[in-house]
């Protein structure tokens, strides 16, 4: 009886350890982000899709069929200036219903966060033409006369223009270029940083992050959906104006 | 934990529990040797997809069912059951029939005719690169999910095969030579629909068309001509053609996106297409983006077959477009009728177009009956 109470003893003190193996996973979690939208506060999703029902900055009653966005290189900031940078991208499929949320890849210290940021769109380093192939599979690049890489951002649908017939409009977002002189293109920044603010993050974190969709039309540049509708990959300007516009689109939502 | 129990048995002054343990033991083992000695497990030879150097550079792998692995036998089988007309009712009529190797596996007609001479109302689709349907939607109104459920369709087709799948497994599970060669490609001489499906789409996968002129070009070892290339950069050009948004481009060699868009062929929809599996309104008058790869021997083009050349087919986009509430908003113009490329632009993009024709896979041996 001593003998098996000792094997008993001794398998106890074998599960103890594998438990004690597990003990980084108490400081470091996971954590996902999920991703909202709406309309000026009215909650969108797929199934807000296809109905001609919001109203632009500018009075332009529109729809929305497809939205699909690319964020990168997640970052969390800690207090004392160090940050831990979650290298990779996520494709947000809103007309799809994929990738809304985003588990990261690597677990993060649980702990206070000063922010946590990510890049809207690729910055250059990493928007490389043709080398991501689940983006190049998604149709997600952009010509090499505009540059290559891939867009940012597509979002498309109607508006009722200004002689009331419905339209379609295709807001893509990618990196600015002025392609006057085709073999001398000339490019703008327009990849941008999204400070969310302060996080704590908690075993298991869930991080809610949300985009206005309104802004995109809003503010400090009000959209007229009349003037630019289509063609704007190329449209130095417009592509200049959707990165402001897109400045206020994100914002910090629930933290779990 | 058996080696805890054993040691524990090995202190254990109980020799009749130490011989029930050992006995036990025994009885594992033998019953693990009985299992492996007695029925060999029948596996038939694994085969690789010949998956194209552009498609493993530039896109995600392909799509194979782990219930349906590509095998050698499984192919063999599948190719003969896709030429013979035995599936269907009156033996006159096999999936070649209207999906031919010299039409990139789809036929020269409009609408293709059943057994009885009855006409569908779709064009019939080319095979090729199903593999990479990603969403593994099929049919130009994506109503089947998985090349083996798109199979067993066209077999019991009243206006197709007109065929029952028990006749057809009756007539295979009678034939001289079928038994042995299911027993080669699934380890069972007993045949079943799923089974004769399976090995159709094993077959069908191995359809792989990525060695155009246009492939070579991006490998380095064709040269386009000047007009050719005018005509790529009329595809790229979001200003004139704008075709890459759905048609793939030189980054996704499937050409197509596989997505479902209302490319306004009609103001009024005489077939609603993706809106009649769905049920929703706002998909009525979608259709799947064919793959612009074998343009050369697919005519006639669209779900409908409604253009013979490629010359309507580029008007339609240029002029021709229909106004309707689900027209895609990257049908751009649509007050003007299309795009609105020139002449000239029409024919460098009908050259470039061509471009994309595969002719080594029309004419691929393994292909052919």
């Amino acid at each position: 009886m001593r003998r098996l109470l000792a094997i008993i003893v001794l398998s106890m003190v074998v599960f103890t350890s594998c438990v004690e193996e597990d003990v980084p996973g108490l400081q470091n979690t996971s954590v996902s982000l999920n991703f909202k939208h709406d309309w000026d506060g009215a909650n969108v999703s797929s199934a807000n899709f296809n109905t001609i029902q919001y109203f632009n900055e500018n009075n332009d009653e529109l729809s929305i069929e497809k939205l699909r966005y690319l964020i990168s290189d997640v970052t969390f900031h800690k207090t004392n200036g160090e940050t831990i940078v979650i290298e990779g991208y996520n494709l947000v499929d809103v007309t799809n219903d994929e990738n809304l949320t985003y588990e990261l890849p690597v677990q993060i210290p649980i702990g206070t966060y000063s922010n946590v940021s990510f890049t809207f769109g690729f910055d250059n380093t990493d928007n490389i033409d043709g080398v991501y192939t689940d983006l190049n599979s998604a149709s997600w690049n952009v010509p090499a006369m505009l540059g290559g890489g891939y867009h940012f951002m597509q979002l498309e649908g109607k508006f009722i223009n200004n002689v009331a017939t419905e339209q379609g409009y295709q807001y893509h977002a990618i990196r600015a270029v002025d392609n006057a002189d085709p073999m001398n293109l000339v490019f703008q920044d327009t990849f941008f940083t999204v400070n969310l603010g302060e996080v704590i993050v908690h075993n298991n974190s869930s991080v809610d992050i949300k985009m206005n969709i309104a802004e995109w039309f809003k503010s400090p540049h009000q959209w007229n959906l009349n003037d630019f509708n289509s063609m704007l990959m190329p449209d130095f300007n417009a592509q200049v104006q959707m990165y402001d516009n897109g400045q206020d689109a994100f914002s910090l939502g629930t933290v779990n | 934990m058996i080696i805890l129990s054993i040691k524990a048995l090995k202190n254990n002054k109980n020799k009749q529990m130490k011989r029930n343990f050992g006995i036990l033991m025994v009885i594992m083992m033998l019953s693990c040797s009985k299992d492996d000695a007695s029925v060999p497990q029948y596996v038939p030879t694994p085969l690789a997809l010949e998956t194209p150097a552009l498609f493993e550079q530039k896109i995600l792998s392909p799509i194979i069912p782990f219930n349906n692995p590509q095998t050698v036998q499984g192919v063999a089988l599948g190719k003969k059951l896709f030429f013979d007309p035995i599936l269907s009712a009156d033996n006159t009529q096999s999936c070649a029939t209207c999906h031919a190797p010299e039409n990139a596996f789809t036929d020269a007609s409009q609408f293709s005719d059943g057994i009885d001479g009855v006409f569908g109302n779709r064009n019939s689709m080319p095979i090729f690169n199903l593999a990479w349907n990603y969403d593994e939607k099929f049919f130009w109104d994506g109503r089947e999910f998985s090349l083996e459920h798109q199979a067993l369709q066209p077999v019991e087709n009243p206006i197709e095969m007109h065929n029952t799948w028990e006749q057809a497994v009756g007539d295979l599970q009678e034939h001289s030579e079928y038994p042995n060669l299911f027993q080669l490609a699934f380890g069972t001489p007993t045949i079943s629909s799923e089974l004769v499906t399976k090995a159709i789409a094993q077959f069908e996968r191995t359809l792989i068309s990525g060695n155009s002129k246009f492939d070579k070009y991006l490998l380095g070892t064709a040269t386009l001509t000047p007009q050719e290339l005018s005509g790529f950069n009329v595809f790229m050009d979001e200003t004139k053609g704008d075709c890459f948004h759905c048609h793939g481009s030189d980054n996704n060699p499937l050409w197509t996106d596989n997505i479902f868009h209302n490319n306004g062929l009609d103001a009024v929809f005489a077939d609603i297409g993706l809106g009649e599996v769905t049920g929703d309104p706002a998909d009525n008058g979608k259709f799947k983006s064919p793959s612009l790869r074998n343009l050369a021997f697919t005519a006639p083009y669209m779900h409908d077959g409604r253009f013979n050349t490629l010359d309507e087919v580029i008007n339609h986009y240029s002029e021709g477009l229909q106004n309707s509430p689900t027209i895609d908003p990257l049908m751009k113009k649509v007050a003007e009728g299309g795009v609105q490329i020139t002449t000239q632009e029409k024919s460098d993009l009908k050259a470039f177009l061509l471009t994309l024709s595969d002719y080594e896979f029309i004419n691929n041996p393994d292909f052919q009956n």
